[in-house]
């Protein structure tokens, strides 16, 4: 009996329960503590979602990276191009959103695709691969231009501004009005990714291959898989996630800058660990790292609500996290392995 | 007692059920004077929760909650604005100041201002990191009717009703004191008629204090036919470029009179170029610089440097008026500048002492 729920609550799944339970203490312990400030507001929570929505994009491809057993650290950079690139095309080259957004959702891919082909077919670590992209990357954004950019063009505003109200959760503000809680298209965009890749992740063989490549490269290629071309897929996939987080990163500042986003790779990378992804590979989910996403959110509100503490104090307690979780995994491989 | 309880679940629940090593730091931040602040605020919002009706009648001696973004602590400028914010919206004065530190980035800042914004604080402060990407952010803001003073950088906003005032420097004033002082001391030393010839180290070119400065400049000495600007180019506001810049300007062969730095971490580059061909600053060359930090009075005092005209950080007590204002219903201004001095050699010696950054 014990056995059995062992053997069900083995890895992955054990994993990942801890990250939303913690996810759901932290929340509760916020609404808690700061009932006096309104940390309990539906709001709240959907901020959450709208401050990160561009992380969750960003960490669902990571997490498919990490899977495999990769690592693409150049993501922070291709989401701070992207964004130059969607200022200056629009701003500078009076180019149309929508051709705008297109053009740097293909330079994701084929920058994911070169990146791929590096790690896939001449065997490069990923982590140098990346690395020089990354560089590459934050060096065009500057190429581009140097100076801040803002976006002024009328329709991609409207999109970044157009508050989607929820009809539901209606709570009386402090001054007696009556607030929906509402999210932005952004919000939108990562949820539909999310569950596009939770789905190709759980059903698609693509997706199975590539726990597959992670879990056991020899194996996959006996079992007849094509494991270049999985990574290679799942490069090109990140690429291009990686210009939509930029995307949807430029929804939420509304302006190119080269500073931007960097360091976000870490945040993603951090989140997937969160979340129960193993960096070995072989073992992850985008459930997890939307949670991870989550958890990261809520300490940055709760330090923020608090008022006093530097917050400074978020990394802190990311790191305190992240041993955390990676002591757990480790934990359960060995478990894994006595089994065997 | 609650306090110290909330404090605890806090440092608890933060660090999760994990490392030992970390659940003793959010403790030793709450120092008796931050415990002080926080058992006062609570105990209020509850009265204020229990009895809704009387709220209007209260609000006149409750505390003014204002939430801050500051950009970071890269300088001693930043720091010292700051501190300024710090001392002097305090709960003796009548406010209740929760600060966010956005570590130089703008996604930081954005999230801070939507937690103010969920926390329904009576004013937003912020210090932008960049001037641009505030519309949907600013947006929430004014839909929640919330406040917004914006300081130091101008932000790039289209609709301007999105943000009630703005405080900073008037950097245009600033660079028309510089030119004032400057003809002045010429006058002073008699060479006030002779052809003087000036070169400018520019900020980074497109930054509101190196486009007041220059403009400021160029307007003040426009009324002065003996001056000239002979050499313009920026040293981005770094010491190594301006000092760079200054060793490219000294070898163009161009006659140099006086030297505009437009700010005192270029100058002192600047400084170090001429020393390096054997010049004496602020005698073969008159040296003007801006910002008025401190190591400028110290430059001052060695005698290396002729003026310098100030950039005031201390926004606090005007933000406070301001914030005041603002809840008492007021109108304000738009634009608000801070009081701004210019500091001569002959003067560092005494003003150093008195300068907190």
């Amino acid at each position: 009996m014990i056995k059995k729920v062992r053997e069900r609550l083995d890895g992955n799944s054990f994993l990942l329960m801890i990250t939303i339970l913690l996810f759901i203490a932290l929340y509760i312990a916020g609404v808690l503590i700061f009932s006096d400030k309104n940390f309990g507001k539906p709001q709240v929570f959907f901020n959450l979602f709208i401050n990160n929505a561009s992380l969750i994009v960003a960490a669902v491809g990571m997490t498919m990276v990490l899977i495999t057993g990769g690592i693409d650290i150049s993501i922070g950079s291709v989401i701070g191009m992207s964004c130059m690139m969607l200022a200056w095309m629009m701003e500078k080259q009076g180019m149309n959103p929508v051709v705008s957004i297109v053009i740097v959702l293909i330079v994701g891919g084929v920058f994911g695709l070169v990146q791929g082909f590096f790690v896939a077919y001449l065997k490069i670590q990923p982590f140098i691969v990346t690395l020089a992209g990354m560089f590459f990357a934050r060096g065009m954004t500057a190429v581009i231009s140097s100076d801040m950019i803002s976006i002024t063009n009328e329709t991609f505003l409207k999109i970044a501004n157009s508050k989607i109200y929820l009809p539901f959760l209606a709570i009386v503000n402090k001054k007696g009005n009556l607030v929906y809680p509402y999210i932005y298209p952004s919000v939108v965009i990562a949820v539909v990714i999310l569950i596009v890749a939770f789905i190709v992740l759980r059903y698609t063989a693509f997706g199975r291959s590539i726990y597959a490549v992670g879990g056991n490269e020899q194996s996959a290629l006996l079992m007849g898989l094509n494991v270049r071309r999985t990574k290679l897929k799942v490069y090109v996939l990140n690429g291009f996630l990686a210009g939509l987080a930029g995307f949807v990163f430029c929804l939420n500042s509304c302006g190119g800058f080269v500073e931007q986003a960097r360091g976000f790779e870490m945040e993603a990378i951090a989140s997937s660990v969160i979340g129960g992804t193993l960096l070995t590979g072989g073992v992850g989910s985008v459930v997890g790292s939307l949670f991870g996403v989550l958890i990261k959110g809520t300490i940055e509100s709760l330090i923020t609500f608090q008022g006093t503490l530097s917050s400074w104090w978020t990394k802190i307690v990311i790191a305190a996290l992240l041993c955390f979780f990676i002591i757990l995994q480790s934990i359960f491989a060995k478990l894994k392995d006595k089994k065997k | 007692m609650k306090k110290k309880l909330v404090s605890m679940l806090l440092g608890l629940t933060m660090v999760g059920t994990a490392l030992v090593g970390c659940s003793s730091a959010p403790a030793e931040n709450s120092t008796p004077k931050e415990t002080e602040t926080k058992t006062e605020a609570p105990a209020k919002e509850e009265t204020k929760t229990e009895t809704p009706a009387e709220e209007a009648e209260e609000k006149t001696d409750e505390l003014i909650t204002i939430g801050f973004s500051q950009v970071g602590a890269e300088s001693d400028w930043r720091v010292a604005n700051t501190e300024s914010m710090k001392s002097t919206l305090t709960e003796e004065n009548g406010f209740n100041l929760i600060f966010a530190d956005a570590q130089q980035k703008q996604e930081n800042q954005i999230k801070a201002v939507r937690d103010f914004i969920s926390q329904e604080v009576d004013v937003i402060v912020i210090a932008p990191v960049t001037e641009t990407g505030w519309e949907t952010v600013l947006g929430e803001a004014k839909d929640a009717e919330i406040p917004v003073i914006i300081v130091d950088r101008m932000i790039d906003v289209s609709d301007d009703s999105l943000y009630t005032c703005w405080v900073g420097s008037d950097f245009y004033q600033e660079g028309l004191d510089a030119v004032d002082w400057l003809t002045e001391y010429m006058d002073g030393l008699g060479r006030g008629q002779d052809q003087l010839n000036v070169a400018v180290l520019q900020g980074t070119i497109g930054s509101s204090a190196e486009i007041g400065r220059t403009k400021g400049v160029r307007d003040g000495l426009q009324e002065h036919s003996n001056y000239s600007i002979v050499l313009e180019q920026t040293g981005e506001f770094t010491q190594a470029k301006g000092q760079e810049v200054m060793e490219s300007f000294l070898k163009s062969g161009e006659q140099i009179d006086i030297l505009i730095a437009q700010n005192d971490n270029m100058a002192f580059g600047a400084i170090d170029a001429l020393k390096a061909v054997g010049k004496k600053p602020a005698e073969d060359v008159v040296i003007v610089s801006f910002d008025a930090v401190k190591a400028a009075f110290e430059s001052m005092i060695a005698g290396e440097m002729n003026v310098s005209v100030e950039c005031n950080p201390l926004h606090g007590p005007r933000v406070a008026e301001l914030a005041k204002a603002i809840m008492n219903g007021e109108e304000v201004e738009k634009i608000q500048y801070v009081e701004e001095g210019v500091f001569p050699a002959d003067t560092a010696a005494e003003m150093l002492p008195t300068r907190v950054y």
